[in-house]
């Protein structure tokens, strides 16, 4: 596996498939890159864990801080580990010991544990390794394309619209179509005629 | 399976854009408002904490913009791009997240007059100072670096001497010094010179140029190359320290390897305000849509234009990178193999007086201080664009008394040399 570059549908497949996410380090601060994705993948519908023993008894965005992995008490589909490089590989160790195994192992952007990575991938975990989901789901939806990123990605299709469940409003402020003045004097001639 | 990469001339057709959502419109729409509607208070605070995609204000961004800043950004195959009102506005939205009062640029000599006037005077009420290198020397580039020393900038090829700048040695000095490099590519295009793949931190344009490509919009653009890390020393504080106007956000932690672009926006064209207009953006896209096919036509045409001056007993020079004979020739060859762009410089054996008779006698190509139409185009530098230089540093920046610079167009190219035939003999 190359972690110097990963190839779109790999990411894809891996944000398509996955429904729960545990984040290693989320943070109640709401200036720090952990509590934006956290938010942001919540609002996507992915079902999140936040993991910070720091803050036991207290909620992020109305889900429950939780110690550590092993407190989660059901299966998980990927970890998403908001911690730097050298704090890696206790988490992964950690997510080792899980049954079932979690499918994936997420590094955030700026974080990279080669021998860590190479030990989830012989357990039959999928790795990505500096990156960030939030930033990775923009893009491949091109969401993010709004702040002139290049998404690498083309489509001649028409665009789904942004808002999720939205229907067309009926609900709209009426104006006068149709009573015209010139509909006025049809109406007034006809009445005369009869 | 694995994914395709497509060809520079789908990415300029395609990059970007993409039907529209609501209406299905297949041009991208030109969405003339000044502002966007949030859907709550909570998705207004999340835009305007930056914790969120999307749109507030136009200065800000805006969806028009947007499908121009990501199909620049994938031509020059950078991380992301914003574009701006001008190439010069371009420069100083740049600069603004470099420099601090006190800090320094180092520039290289042969540059548009504009971008010399910039740095010279401009830049001096910000206590930014600039420190000139010569191209043709990149051991001057390296005796150049100080202290105080935060960024390297070069045009890709010069205007108005047409000459190849040798990016990748100037892009190790930048790496040895821990300084961004940033090339201006305006004459170029991505589709001659992609500098990122030369060792460019920051690519900036004048799409005023062959970009939009038609004469008829104004408009800058930066591109990220997503390659220089912000925050490896105490340097670039705009990207590495906590922002106070984001409620202590730290651009590079949050954005990765697209930092620089979102500073430009958030702090950079949010506090300057050199927006883009969405029309101007929509003409200049629609210019890009045939940039690969008019570079084709520019570059033939220049050719053939150098090579008919270089035979023409009035002629004293020709400096066209594209001709076997120039001093550029084996740089083009090695930067630009597609062909050496369509901006170049000559000078008559009978002077000053000849140029001015010459470009009063043409009648085809238009005496106008712009480059990048698909009109030819013809202007005496010494006297217009590069006036406000002493005559060492005309001769320096390529725009000697006796120069005359050549934008050459699409036209046929036998009516173009006809043109000056007729101009010279008159
Ligand atoms: C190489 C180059 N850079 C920058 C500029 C400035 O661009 P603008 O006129 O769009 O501000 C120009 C304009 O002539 C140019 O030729």
């Amino acid at each position: 596996m190359n972690h110097d570059a990963y190839d779109d549908n790999y990411i894809r497949g891996i944000l398509n498939n996955v429904k729960s996410i545990a984040m290693v380090g989320a943070s109640p601060v709401n200036v720090r890159p952990s509590y934006f994705a956290f938010k942001y993948l919540a609002q996507r519908g992915y079902d999140m864990i936040p993991i910070n023993p720091g803050h036991v008894g207290k909620s992020l965005l109305g889900k429950p801080f939780v110690a550590q992995l092993s407190d989660i008490g059901r299966p998980i589909d990927m970890i998403d580990i908001f911690r730097n490089s050298s704090h890696i590989m206790p988490v992964v160790e950690e997510a080792l010991k899980l049954s079932p195994l979690p499918k994936v192992i997420w590094m955030q952007l700026g974080a990279r544990d080669d021998a860590a990575a190479e030990k989830a991938e012989a357990a039959g975990i999928k790795v990505v390794m500096n990156r960030c989901p939030k930033i990775e789901y923009g893009r491949l939806s091109s969401e993010i394309s709004w702040m002139g990123v290049n998404s690498r990605t083309l489509s001649s299709k028409r665009a789904p619209i942004p808002t999720q469940g939205m229907r067309l409003s009926l609900n709209r402020t009426s104006v006068g179509g149709g009573e015209t003045a010139a509909s006025d004097r049809a109406a007034k001639n006809k009445n005369e005629l009869t | 399976m694995t994914d395709r990469h497509p060809g520079f001339s789908t990415l300029a057709v395609h990059a970007g854009a993409q039907p529209d959502p609501t209406t299905g419109a297949r041009a991208t729409p030109i969405y003339q408002t000044t502002s966007f509607v949030f859907n709550d208070a909570d998705h207004a605070a999340s835009l305007f904490g930056l914790q969120a995609f999307g749109n507030i204000y136009t200065r800000i961004g805006n969806p028009t913009n947007a499908v121009l800043e990501e199909r620049v950004a994938a031509l020059e195959g950078g991380t992301a791009a914003l574009a701006v009102a001008s190439g010069h506005a371009a420069q100083v939205v740049v600069f603004q997240q470099l420099l601090m009062p006190g800090d320094e640029i180092i520039a290289a000599r042969k540059l548009y007059g504009g971008s010399i006037n910039q740095f010279t005077h401009a830049f001096k009420s910000f206590g930014w100072n600039v420190a000139w290198a010569d191209p043709d020397d990149v051991a001057s580039f390296e005796r150049a670096v100080t202290p105080h020393t935060k960024a390297i900038f070069i045009e890709s090829i010069a205007n108005p001497s047409g000459s190849i700048t040798d990016i990748e040695a100037i892009a190790a000095v930048a790496r040895k010094a821990g300084v961004p490099l940033i090339v201006d590519n305006t004459l170029a295009t991505p589709y001659l010179i992609r500098p990122i793949d030369h060792g460019a931190d920051i690519v900036v344009h004048s799409l005023t140029k062959f970009l939009g490509g038609h004469g008829n919009s104004l408009g800058g653009i930066i591109v990220d190359a997503g390659t220089f890390d912000w925050s490896k020393d105490n340097k670039y504080p705009m990207l590495s320290e906590p922002r106070p106007e984001y409620h202590g956000i730290k651009l590079q932690e949050t954005f990765g390897n697209f930092a620089f672009a979102i500073a430009c926006r958030v702090l950079g064209l949010r506090d300057l305000g050199p927006a883009l207009s969405p029309f101007n953006a929509f003409m200049i896209l629609t210019g890009i849509e045939t940039l690969p096919l008019r570079m084709q036509k520019h570059c033939e045409n220049a050719k053939a234009v150098a090579e008919f001056l270089s035979g023409h007993p009035k002629v004293a020079a020709v400096n066209y990178a594209g001709l076997a004979s120039d001093k550029y020739n084996n740089l083009a060859r090695k930067y630009a193999p597609k062909g050496a762009g369509a901006v170049f410089t000559f000078s008559l054996k009978d002077g000053y007086d000849a140029g001015v008779n010459l470009v009063s006698n043409l009648k085809l190509f238009s005496h106008l201080a712009n480059v990048g139409d698909t009109r030819s185009l013809v202007i005496h530098p010494a006297s217009t664009t590069h006036s406000q230089l002493d005559d060492a540093a005309k001769v320096k920046s390529g725009a000697a008394p006796d120069v005359v610079r050549l934008s050459i167009g699409i036209e046929d190219k036998e009516d173009l040399i006809a043109d000056l035939e007729q101009a010279l003999t008159a």
